[in-house]
């Protein structure tokens, strides 16, 4: 049967198979994802942005959970909410009044509206004063919607400052001190900032179960004074939610939607390239085995023996402990040591058979060369027997990478999935109960498994007649 | 005297598989030495070590700079002797294929073992009972799963039972690490019904009966995880493997004869189909002997596949060596005795005809 043909007929086979439909469907959506990724978002950047350190990314929160958690979970988790003296908004004000000689009073007001059912996970104030010797002097006050007001701290600002008020300790004795004083107990509680801050002041607020959080418009106002003519202050407020973007963020506050678009193509390139190589270069060391025999399989087959005995996944260890070396060289490698992996020998029984028919004896009775009938006659009969195994074996390699990430020795630079579950497990996700955090990257890997492997069990029944038969 | 086929065959296949055993060995050492730059750490280990202890020595307190830093070279020349160091890394890598051959495993550069122990031997010994009874019994779970739920599916053929199984084994494509990760979410983390990981409870319990229950409970899991990893594929290979023997033509016969189908069974499909099912059983079980790294990290498994993970990582040559040594060895001798077990079993061998 001419090629064509044969190629149309599979291709009718595998719609007839609907789990391989499903594989193909799933395939091209997670394909669809990697292109996306690759024309949208260049690799130095992804990169740049993925190495680059927790200030770049101060103003997301931790941890955050993909905003679309409340599709399961419902309820209304706070977003981020950045309010910022350097930007226009009717909702930041700040006035500057002299009041003696180069002295002068500075207010800042910057108000919220929160509707939000759960606490922020943090907020944070960043200062950034101008002044030539004498530091600004303020104050910073807190504005709840049912009016109470509480002046949280006065600072003398250095020229970049900054005020962590959840993991401030003079605010915890502070809070403690208003609480215990306010509802008469004997000593003072432990009050998470936060929940003080957007919770009315009641007995409730001692209970996490009862305490509720109030909606409604919020004020910090930071008044205080300059002591110079040009000196001044920007302010930065940031309540952080705990919902962000699509994937949600890591401990370093990354995004880890990075490293989930970005492990798409690496993992597709990885396994498929590996897969495909190694299946061919195996096929091809088998069928010159297989043919020219003697010596030559002789040689062959002991070096695919000695490979045998060698542990494969030790090796690789050893050798990207070594090297720390890119993504693309650890292929290389892979690809280097598999080249006389367990493929060689069963390709070769296969090879070995075919050896055997009349029309290779007919090919070199007309005196076709060793090579031609290596090529031409032996190989293209055998790769349909070969391709299911090259697309099931894709997903061993993309599973190969994240397994090495996974221990800390993949690519130093790339963002991969193997990647985010290692820092997931480092960091003790599991412990912490930060599912998401693994679940993502997880469930990519699982779904490109399968789409390959829907395909490729559906490759062997089709290649294999008598796998179809049964 | 005439020398019987079979003896000549099996004499050939000895040294055959010793010539691979050795290659295999040396290349290990190679990697293992990184080419010779662990000797250069290790150099400079010793180097750092000698110079700041005669630094640190009162009593070459006085000494001038020259001679305290002659004395300095020679004692590291003299222990660079002593250890062999001063040959280059070629002779000395012959040596060391030597040792290994022999099994003289020597010691370790940094891992100790349990009990402080730097020999490599103990070490391995140590270790090496946790990965048996774990990746052991999987796979000896596994195989006999797999054998008997092949034979039972072979016999249901395009049944719902048989279409079910099958449609379960592209489950194989995701390693059982993986699912380990999914296991504790569901069962450590967020049931509190089972362990995260580790071999027994922190304290161990004293009484033994609690001290198996305890490690048992601590199995469940890489256990489990690996049975859905590899159940499914497992009966699907041998009920392919059987089906296709059931459809010789010697069993054709046989069933035309009119043989009861247990007989047929047992004669015809499972006596053709015991060798290589041994020899699956037994690299199993030898390649079992390594544990596996990932699902050992994942768990915090102490066993060898950690081992090796460990001195992968900080370069510990002789452990490395060690290792692959050991099992080259178990591997080697298996398949010679696989191939004396050919030889009782096939008469085409031992007639020399192969």
């Amino acid at each position: 049967m001419p090629i064509k043909n044969r190629i149309k007929n599979a291709l009718k086979t595998i719609f007839f198979y609907k789990s391989a439909l499903a594989g193909i469907i799933l395939l091209l959506l997670i394909i669809g994802f990697a292109l996306y990724t690759v024309y949208s978002y260049p690799y130095e950047k992804a990169v740049a942005d993925w190495r680059a350190g927790e200030k770049t990314w101060l103003d997301n929160p931790r941890y955050a959970l993909p905003e679309w958690i409340t599709l399961f979970t419902g309820g209304n988790p706070p977003k981020t909410i950045i309010l910022s003296t350097t930007m226009e908004s009717r909702n930041v004000k700040k006035i500057v009044v002299p009041v003696s000689g180069n002295m002068s009073y500075i207010r800042i007001d910057m108000r919220f509206d929160y509707n939000y059912d759960d606490y922020p996970s943090e907020i944070n104030i960043f200062f950034n004063s101008t002044f030539e010797e004498l530091n600004p002097k303020i104050e910073v006050e807190w504005i709840k919607p049912d009016g109470e007001n509480i002046t949280l701290k006065s600072i003398v600002l250095n020229k970049e400052d900054s005020y962590y008020i959840s993991v401030d300790l003079d605010t915890k004795d502070l809070l403690g001190q208003i609480v215990k004083e306010k509802l008469g107990l004997n000593e003072s509680p432990y009050i998470l900032p936060e929940r003080y801050l957007f919770s009315p002041l009641s007995e409730d607020i001692l209970d996490p179960q009862k305490v509720v959080v109030l909606n409604g418009e919020y004020t910090l106002r930071i008044t205080g004074y300059l002591y110079e003519k040009n000196s001044d202050i920007d302010v930065k407020l940031v309540v952080y939610g705990k919902v962000y973007g699509w994937a949600g963020t890591d401990n370093l506050r990354r995004p880890i939607s990075i490293a989930i678009m970005w492990g798409t193509p690496i993992a597709l390139s990885f396994g498929v390239t590996a897969a495909v190589t190694i299946g061919l270069i195996q096929m091809i060391i088998a069928a010159i085995s297989a043919w020219f025999g003697g010596r030559v399989d002789d040689l062959i087959q002991r070096i695919t023996e000695v490979n045998l005995i060698l542990p494969f996944f030790p090796i690789l260890l050893m050798i990207s402990t070594f090297y720390k070396f890119s993504i693309w060289v650890l292929l290389l490698v892979v690809i280097a040591l598999s080249m006389f992996g367990a493929g060689v020998k069963s390709y070769r029984a296969l090879f070995l058979q075919l050896k055997e028919f009349p029309y290779v004896e007919a090919a070199l009775s007309y005196g076709a060369s060793n090579m031609r009938i290596v090529f031409r006659y032996l190989i293209p009969k055998i790769l349909p027997l070969i391709i299911p195994g090259m697309v099931l074996s894709v997903a061993d390699f993309v599973f190969l990478e994240a397994a090495l990430a996974v221990l800390g020795l993949g690519d130093p630079d790339a963002p991969t999935w193997g990647k985010v579950i290692n820092d997931a497990l480092r960091d003790g996700a599991l412990f912490k109960g930060y599912y998401y955090w693994v679940l993502e990257p997880a469930s990519l890997l699982v779904l490109t498994a399968i789409s390959f492997a829907l395909i490729g069990f559906t490759l062997e029944k089709i290649f294999n007649p008598r796998l179809r038969e049964m | 005297m005439r020398v019987p086929p079979y003896a000549k065959y099996l004499a050939k296949r000895a040294i055959v598989i010793g010539l691979t055993l050795i290659v295999a060995v040396y290349i290990t050492i190679l990697i293992a030495n990184m080419g010779g730059y662990v000797d250069e750490i290790i150099k400079s280990d010793l180097f750092f070590k000698i110079s700041t202890s005669i630094r640190q020595n009162p009593a070459y307190k006085n000494l001038p700079q020259e001679q305290l830093q002659q004395l300095i070279n020679d004692t590291y020349y003299n222990e660079l002797k002593r250890l062999g160091f001063d040959k280059p890394f070629i002779y000395r890598s012959f040596e060391y294929l030597r040792r290994a051959l022999s099994l003289d495993l020597g010691r370790s550069l940094y891992i100790t073992s349990n009990t402080g122990s730097r020999f490599v031997r103990t070490i391995i010994l140590e270790r090496l009972p946790v990965t048996v009874l774990l990746f052991t019994t999987t796979n000896i779970l596994l195989f006999f799963i797999g054998l008997f739920g092949g034979l039972f599916l072979s016999r249901k053929y395009g049944k719902f039972i048989d279409r079910f199984v099958v449609s379960l084994a592209p489950l194989s494509s995701i390693p059982g690490w993986f699912y380990g990760v999914f296991l504790i979410i569901i069962f450590a983390s967020y049931l509190h019904i089972l362990p995260y990981g580790g071999i027994v409870d922190a304290p161990p319990p004293k009484e033994p009966l609690m001290y198996a229950l305890s490690v048992l409970k601590h199995m469940i899991l890489p256990v489990s995880s690996w049975l859905i990893a590899y159940t499914a594929i497992g009966i699907y290979v041998r009920r392919t493997f059987f089906l296709m023997f059931s459809s010789e033509d010697y069993v054709e016969v046989a069933k035309a004869k009119g043989l009861p189908d247990r007989l047929i069974e047992r004669r015809y499909i499972l006596r053709p189909t015991l060798p290589p099912i041994l020899t699956d059983f037994s690299l199993t079980l030898i390649a079992s002997w390594l544990g596996a790294i990932v699902t050992e990290t994942i768990f915090n498994w102490q066993g060898i596949g950690l081992l090796f993970y460990d001195a992968a990582a900080r370069f510990d040559s002789p452990v490395v060596v060690g290792l692959v040594v050991l099992y080259a060895y178990l591997l080697a001798i298996t398949v010679f005795i696989l191939d004396i077990i050919y030889v009782i079993v096939d008469p085409r061998i031992r007639l020399g005809v192969m």
